[in-house]
């Protein structure tokens, strides 16, 4: 029944979470730069601390502005509900820090973001959180990998920067039989490619920085629950069905059925890690996310057209994107991602490493730096930047060479993006000459 | 909080606070395919506020064992075990949609023993709709999308009861799914939908309660529309009943939609 009790994605993109506000009736959301809220009472301020009443007590917990932001992600992503925080990286870790302690173990795909995998490979160990890496598509290596104190399978829905596309429903059928949770990192498909709960995944997350807004301004992240995990049943979750003494001796799975996650993430992990997203800040996501459907149409438009020039070049030997058929993800992608895998991808020139520094050296539309997801098209080097802790080894298991070029298309004139390639190609071609 | 009822392992959230048979108790029954996590601000704030809060999961749904009612009257008997099993007199009874029925046939049964009657979101009769039923028997994930969206009345709510974040259209589609996933044995969505259809009693019951009634309706509900609450209102009003009626500018969910003003209303009227 489409309309307003039933609204399509377009419309969640603009409307979810927000409504005239009722004291101005501005229509904008407005942003509510205030670090705390006044209490009516004695009693009314008990009562927000020990959860009786909602509302909002100070801007790390909660705030009015990332509250819309956190209503329209759980509704774009089909979810019961959603934590802004301050980054990308500050999700994941939000995520783990509320699932586990030391002791734990997790599951995760090889082919991640270089910070995601430098968190897991590197910093958690120090804390006593170990991680088995699995190449996203070996099947019976997930399974494998689950030891009697996994708490959490994890992979990005499309791998950075190969696009090996996450197989969502059979790797979280492996996870659910084991009891554990598939958490997906989101952030190079947006909801508008794809909808991980929809193939099985239990919790998502996104750098807000890049796709959901779009314009490249502001840094932030965003945590949501599917609300269909069954934390009881799995028997790993003492942290969420057990009482808690640090808040309230709280039971997290008996006050809430499906938000026994988001309960505990925000009352402890916001409270205690402290790593919250500024009202201003949720505030500019949100006037990205209102294009989003706009602008991921022409960033997969735009990709098609950008990979078939590439793939028609002699001085390209791979162009690394599901659209084609010599990509290994190519009929995972046509399942799970119909409407595209994303306009974030690699590909290699024929040449040496100078040849590839005077390919990005020679771009002009393109901006070389650290970024993806923007509304102008990117380009870095991946084994020099984002990746450069990485072992050569590892950068193989992700698929990624000394040579490979990273994109990230945006929203400019197709064939002005196709001539600025032209010349770079040409450029690096004369480099080796 | 788990007691024993007619021999089956029963679970009541008691809002954060430990049973106290010297505190005046309440009763929150929930509604079909809910649990007692749609309670969760009201029963919290009541529990910290000098009541004993009894949040059911009713037989068969979410953490309570047995079999599921088939019946509203089934299930007022439910209730009257229940405040046996927990040793309680007397007791306040807020019901939510098919909770309220069963609230009110409890009532009418247990008389003196209920201080007083809170309706949410009820009329009656409570009929469903023919293809509502089969949707709900055959193609029960339809169905519950169609509930939902006729349950909702805003695409902004308030801070829920997840807290600010809470997006209460996934929320209650979560809610229930887990709770038809409850029950591997019989589908409670069609079996509670039956129970509602069927209840013929409403009328008669509404004059056999002793004690004061608050019917709290949502203006927008589109599942119990405020007008299907009409003549069991006029009804109770004829026969002398204490009637106070709230209207909240909200949907079905009440609770959800509009958490502190059904606090707020439930608080006022217990205090009576």
């Amino acid at each position: 029944m489409p309309g307003y009790s039933d609204p399509g994605f377009d419309t969640l993109a603009l409307h979810a979470g927000a409504a005239p506000d009722p004291a101005t009736g501005a229509r904008a959301v407005p942003i509510h730069l205030t670090t705390s809220f006044v209490f009516e009472s004695s009693d009314h301020a008990a009562s927000l601390f020990n959860l009786e009443r909602p509302g909002h007590v100070y801007s790390r917990i909660s705030n009015p502005t990332n509250a819309v932001f956190e209503q329209r992600m759980a509704a774009l992503e089909g979810g019961i509900g959603a934590i802004a925080v301050a980054s990308g990286q500050a999700a994941l870790h939000l995520a783990i820090a509320t699932l586990m302690g030391a002791g734990s173990h997790i599951v995760a795909s090889t082919a991640l973001y270089g910070g995601s995998q430098n968190l897991l490979h590197y910093t958690l160990r120090r804390f006593g959180i170990e991680t088995t890496f699995v190449k996203p598509g070996d099947i019976d290596g997930w399974r494998a990998a689950v030891r009697p104190n996994t708490k959490l399978f994890f992979g990005e829905t499309v791998g950075n920067p190969g696009l090996d596309v996450l197989d969502i429903p059979t790797v979280s059928a492996i996870a659910h039989e084991a009891g554990v949770p598939l958490l997906v990192d989101s952030t190079l498909t947006s909801p508008w490619l794809i909808k991980p709960f929809e193939h099985g995944a239990d919790l998502v997350y996104h750098s807000a920085t890049k796709f959901l807004s779009g314009h490249g301004t502001v840094i932030g992240g965003v945590v949501v629950d599917g609300g269909s995990f069954d934390w009881d049943a799995s028997g790993r979750f003492p942290e969420l069905s057990q009482a808690y003494d640090g808040f309230h001796n709280m039971v997290f799975t008996e006050e809430s059925t499906v938000g026994a996650f988001l309960l505990r993430a925000r009352r402890e992990g916001l409270r205690d890690f402290g790593a919250c997203m500024s009202p201003h800040t949720a505030w500019l996501i949100l006037q990205g996310l209102e294009t989003l459907p706009l602008r991921m149409a022409r960033h997969m438009s735009n990709t098609e057209k950008v990979v078939a020039f590439l793939a028609s070049q002699p001085f390209v030997s791979r162009v690394g994107h599901p659209l084609l058929d010599s990509h290994p993800s190519h009929a995972l992608a046509q399942k799970l991602l119909p409407r595209g895998a994303g306009s974030v991808f690699s590909f290699d020139i024929k040449g040496n490493r100078e040849q590839g520094k005077a390919f990005i050296e020679a771009l002009k539309l393109f901006s070389h730096l650290a970024n993806v997801g923007d509304c102008r098209s990117l380009v870095i080097h991946p084994a020099s930047t984002t990746h450069f802790r990485m072992s050569d080894g590892a950068l193989a298991g992700a698929g990624i060479s000394q040579g490979t070029i990273r994109l990230s298309i945006g929203l400019e004139d197709p064939d002005d993006l196709i001539d600025d390639l032209k010349r770079a190609l040409k450029a690096a071609e004369k480099a080796g000459a | 909080m788990e007691l024993t009822v007619n021999g089956a392992k029963t679970y009541c959230y008691t809002g954060g606070k430990a049973f106290d048979a010297a505190k005046p108790t309440v009763v929150m029954i929930h509604g079909v395919l809910n649990d007692h996590s749609v309670w969760i601000l009201q029963s919290r704030y009541l529990a910290h506020h000098g009541w004993n809060v009894l949040a059911v999961d009713l037989p068969g749904h979410g953490r309570s064992a047995g079999e599921a009612p088939e019946t509203v009257e089934q299930a007022a008997d439910f209730i009257t075990a229940l405040l046996d099993a927990a040793g309680v007199p007397r007791a306040a009874l807020v019901g939510h949609s098919w909770g309220s029925l069963i609230a009110l046939e409890a009532a009418a049964r247990l008389k003196d023993r209920v201080s007083h009657l809170v309706l949410v979101g009820t009329a009656y009769p409570m009929k469903v709709s023919p293809a509502l039923l089969d949707a709900s028997l055959n193609q029960p994930e339809q169905a519950l999308k169609m509930i939902n969206v006729f349950s909702r009345s805003t695409l902004a709510a308030p801070p829920s009861a997840l807290g600010p974040g809470t997006w209460v259209y996934g929320a209650s589609l979560a809610l229930g799914r887990r709770v038809l996933r409850s029950n591997s044995k019989v589908n409670v969505f069609h079996r509670g939908f039956q129970a509602c259809d069927r209840y013929a009693n409403g009328e008669q019951a509404i004059t056999q309660i002793s004690c004061p009634v608050l019917f709290l309706l949502g203006g927008q509900d589109q599942m119990t529309s405020p007008k299907a609450a009409q003549g069991l209102i006029s009804k109770a009003r004829e026969a002398g009943k204490t009637v106070q009626v709230a209207s909240l500018p909200v949907g079905h969910h009440q609770m959800t939609e509009a958490p502190e003003e059904t606090l707020f209303a439930v608080r006022d009227f217990l205090r009576r």
